[in-house]
């Protein structure tokens, strides 16, 4: 009955409704979903292997009327990929291998036994758990935007109208003027998830007060922070979410034409959107006369030219225009002049994809989430020298403690955590006496960090910290649109001092040096990214600052990362000669004296690899 | 409607169109730029001409050739926060262009005699461009030959011919040579030829003589431009403009 109804256009609010029950009622006359996640990380562990092993095994036994096999975007467990949860109980498989599939369908599946082994297990107590609720990753997350992510097939629109979508698009058209969609996106206290922290509402507004007709929708999908994926994932796994948002926002402003703009080194991503926008179209929920209401917004897919700086909202414009992407001045608002000088609503992904939440359930219950100017959950991705890497969605105030040790997992191989990258290149690190510092907008700026984008880098005792300075600025360096004097030449003097101060020839003026040139970026540059390009800088010299005065006077990485100031020498009461090193070491250095005698460690021939380092199981081997 | 506004503690008036460089200039008041003239539109690259506007109890630097003025706008065009970044950014210029005269003068006007930064740089390209952009903002939007470009981004950034050497769409015209602030495009009549180098290139163009006199008087590629636009027929460029008034 749904395939029937499935596809064709709904002309009413009531169709939608209809067709939401139906799509309910046809998912629970199955006895059991199979959901195999294949967002990016479950992809790279042979996700597609895992769902086409059961899509066979299912068929071959005659199951699929039982048995529904779905493949899903990112979960955000990430870590213990490919991930299978099995509905409806949410019993969580990991790290799940084609050949594990038959005795799934046997024993899970049919018998109704849970299989030990491929339970997650709790590194520090070895507990086994079975559902994916009570996975301590997943139990201290509010997953409000991505958890939807886990139970739709983001090339299947009935899925997520099952999930009670595009009811919020219903609503605003059929029930809201566009003046009140404004006032309860303000009321709701959403601010823009792409990483300024904008208040949304009164970006909005002021674009639906702009004169200027047509005025546009930009969904801002060019995320290219290092180890940010949120976007991504959303983009992935829940594309009608966004369109939902696009709609709303388009209805709330007066716009009749939107785009997304994808870097086109997301290619699922962009499969999807544009998937889901032929579905969305045919079914009446994008293009001409939405559902019934008159009103009219369609959008097109804009593929980013793969620029950093055209994740900067002018330069994406100049980008979506056909020009070069650089930015420009914003002493003007793009909300009055943007694409095309047209007025212009620019929302990150992730932004949009809270739009149709607050509509269903209320700015009020929105704003009862967060903290007194940041509300609702924000997603981050979690990466680094952490036990669970991933993507996790949680509401702001948390701490960056439960982050780090109560949804991560803690540092792995019991190492002692240093510092917590925040908010991608022009973020900040924050030093283990922040851990208590609960995360939202404001307080992430206090602590000379910022929201950004959310990513999230743990970094424990083995990292350097000016060596991590000088990655963020090394990257910015090398997407620096370079029109502006302070950011083309600054951040390449800043890379040079910080490249002469880890091999070693750091002179003593050299940190007000770059204090200066930091002030020079914060103020002077032209756009976001030169003037938030000096955080990494910043922030490690206010934490960090002895370790930058171990490496400029005394000639020493105190982590023992810079090459040039390290030398690997082996502790001789630890040597049994068990020439494991001798066997690792690529150039020869090591040479063996016998048996129980310390090896020896030529330190002219040694290329300091650190390979020793890593082998040796002993710790006869130290860094110094 | 006139818009007051105060520029270092003086009252003036301006319209609403106006950029707080135009109000500042029309009064006498200096304020630095490279890559601003009024020629162009504006660029808001060089950084020279950061100002610091105070605006709702809320300070902060702006480039003064872009920042529209508003009602009660208060600038500051020598305060200490703009002065040591417009110090640093000339620093910056004068340890890339320490070739370049006019970026030695507009440094030591500003108080700064040398760079900390090394002047020895193996990427330095250019002697003498600071990349303002004006070279290829007059091609494009005053000649409308968009003969040059900007390529590449970030420390990569020049000023190039297509693909480096297709002088195809330049009708040397010398309008990048004369805007250039700081000498990095040259320009040379010699003969029956126009020489100009660019910093990525050098072309030579041939010159159109007169058929009275038999001056060089202007590059054919230019001549037939001014033919093309302005439709009049190519024998009307046959006399150099004296021979032509006789």
């Amino acid at each position: 009955m749904v395939a029937e109804k499935s596809g064709k256009r709904l002309n009413s609010a009531s169709e939608l409704e209809l067709l939401c029950e139906e799509i309910k009622r046809s998912v629970s006359a199955r006895t059991r979903t199979v959901t195999i996640c294949c967002g990016t990380g479950c992809l790279a562990y042979g996700g597609t292997k895992v769902a086409q092993a059961f899509r066979d095994e299912i068929k071959s036994r005659g199951l699929e009327s039982e048995v529904e096999v779905k493949t899903t975007g990112c979960h955000g467990f990430c870590e213990r990929g490919p991930l299978v949860v099995i509905r409806p109980e949410n019993i969580l498989y990991q790290r799940v291998k084609p050949a594990d599939i038959p005795q799934v369908i046997d024993e899970t599946l049919i018998s109704g036994r849970v299989i030990d082994r491929l339970l997650y297990t709790i590194p520090g107590t070895k507990e086994k758990v079975t559902y994916e609720h009570d996975v301590p990753f997943y139990k201290k997350q509010m997953r409000l935007v991505f958890g939807a992510n886990g139970y739709i097939d983001p090339t299947v629109i009935e899925d997520y109208i099952g999930c009670g979508g595009y009811a919020a698009l219903s609503k605003t058209l059929f029930e809201m003027k566009p003046d009140e969609v404004v006032d309860e996106v303000k009321k709701s206290g959403l601010r823009g998830r792409g990483g300024g922290g904008f208040a949304t509402g009164a970006k909005w507004q002021s674009t639906r007060e702009a004169h200027g007709d047509p005025k546009y929708v930009i969904c801002n999908c060019d995320e290219g922070d290092p180890g940010a994926f949120m976007d991504r994932s959303l983009m992935e796994g829940n594309p009608h979410a966004i369109i939902e948002g696009m709609v709303i926002a388009a209805y709330a402003i007066g716009a009749h034409l939107g785009y997304i703009y994808i870097r086109n080194e997301y290619p699922v991503a962009v499969k999807h959107a544009e998937k889901a926008i032929a579905q969305a179209e045919a079914m009446g929920l994008l293009g001409e006369n939405i559902l019934g209401s008159g009103f009219s917004f369609s959008v097109k897919i804009n593929r980013g030219g793969g620029a950093f700086v055209c994740g900067e909202s002018t330069a994406l414009m100049a980008s979506v225009e056909g020009r070069v992407g650089e930015p420009r001045a914003k002493y003007i608002h793009t909300s009055e002049k943007g694409l095309w000088d047209q007025p212009t609503v620019l929302n990150n992904v992730e932004t949009l994809a809270n739009v149709p939440l607050i509509i269903n359930r209320g700015a009020q219950w929105y704003s009862s989430i967060g903290t007194a100017n940041s509300k609702g959950t924000k997603i981050f991705s979690l990466v680094g020298k952490v036990n669970n890497t991933g993507l996790i969605e949680v509401p702001m105030g948390i701490t960056l403690e439960e982050i780090v040790y109560g949804i991560g997992g803690g540092i792995p191989k019991n190492k002692k955590f240093k510092a917590i990258q925040t908010g991608g290149p022009s973020g900040g690190c924050l030093p283990a006496s922040k851990l208590d510092m609960p995360v939202d907008f404001d307080e992430l700026t206090r602590a000379g960090s910022m929201m950004g984008s959310g990513a999230m880098i743990v970094m424990d005792e083995d990292n350097c910290m000016v060596d991590i300075a000088r990655y963020f600025l090394s990257f910015l360096e090398g997407e620096s649109c370079g029109k502006c004097v302070p950011c083309r030449e600054g951040l390449k003097r800043m890379r040079q001092i910080l490249d002469r101060i880890i091999s070693g020839q750091g002179q003593p003026d050299d940190i007000e040096l770059l204090e200066n040139l930091s002030e020079t970026l914060t103020w002077g540059a032209l756009c976001g990214l030169g003037g938030g390009a000096a955080n990494p800088i910043m922030s490690t010299l206010r934490y960090f600052r002895e370790e930058y005065e171990a490496h400029i006077i005394e000639k020493r990485c105190p982590a023992g990362v810079c090459k040039p100031l390290i030398s690997y020498n082996i502790i001789n009461e630890k040597c049994p000669n068990c020439t494991l090193c001798i066997k690792a070491c690529p150039v020869g250095a090591i040479t063996g004296q016998g048996k129980k005698l310390p090896v020896i460690l030529d330190q002219v021939k040694c290329t300091k690899c650190g390979a020793c380092y890593d082998v040796c199981r002993l710790g006869a081997v130290e860094v110094r | 409607m006139a818009i007051k506004l105060t520029i270092n503690g003086r009252e003036f008036q301006a319209e609403p169109c106006d950029t707080v460089l135009t109000v500042a200039k029309a009064a006498g008041v200096y304020i630095p730029t490279l890559c601003h003239s009024e020629a162009v539109s504006d660029y808001g690259a060089c950084r020279m001409c950061l100002v610091e506007v105070e605006r709702r109890g809320r300070k902060r630097l702006v480039t003064a050739c872009l920042y529209p003025v508003e009602e009660g706008l208060k600038v500051t065009t020598d305060s200490e926060k703009a002065l040591r970044v417009r110090r640093t950014v000339i620093e910056l210029l004068l340890a890339r262009c320490p070739g370049s005269a006019a970026v030695k003068e507009m440094a030591a006007a500003l108080g700064v005699t040398e760079s900390r930064f090394s002047i020895a740089d193996e990427n330095s390209k250019s002697d003498a461009c600071v990349l303002c952009g004006l070279c290829t903002r007059v091609c494009a939007e005053v000649v409308g030959a968009s003969a040059i470009s900007l390529v590449n981004r970030g420390t990569e950034r020049e000023v190039a011919l297509p693909f480096y050497n297709e002088a195809g769409d330049c009708i040397a015209c010398g309008s990048c040579a004369y805007i250039c602030p700081t000498g990095a495009i040259s320009l040379v009549d010699s003969g029956n030829k126009r020489i100009i180098s660019w910093p990525q290139g050098t072309v030579d163009f041939a010159m159109k003589a007169c058929l009275n006199c038999g001056t060089n008087y202007a590059p054919v590629r230019q001549v037939e431009f001014m033919a093309r636009k302005s439709g009049l027929s190519p024998s009307e460029f046959d006399y150099c403009p004296d021979c032509r008034k006789l």
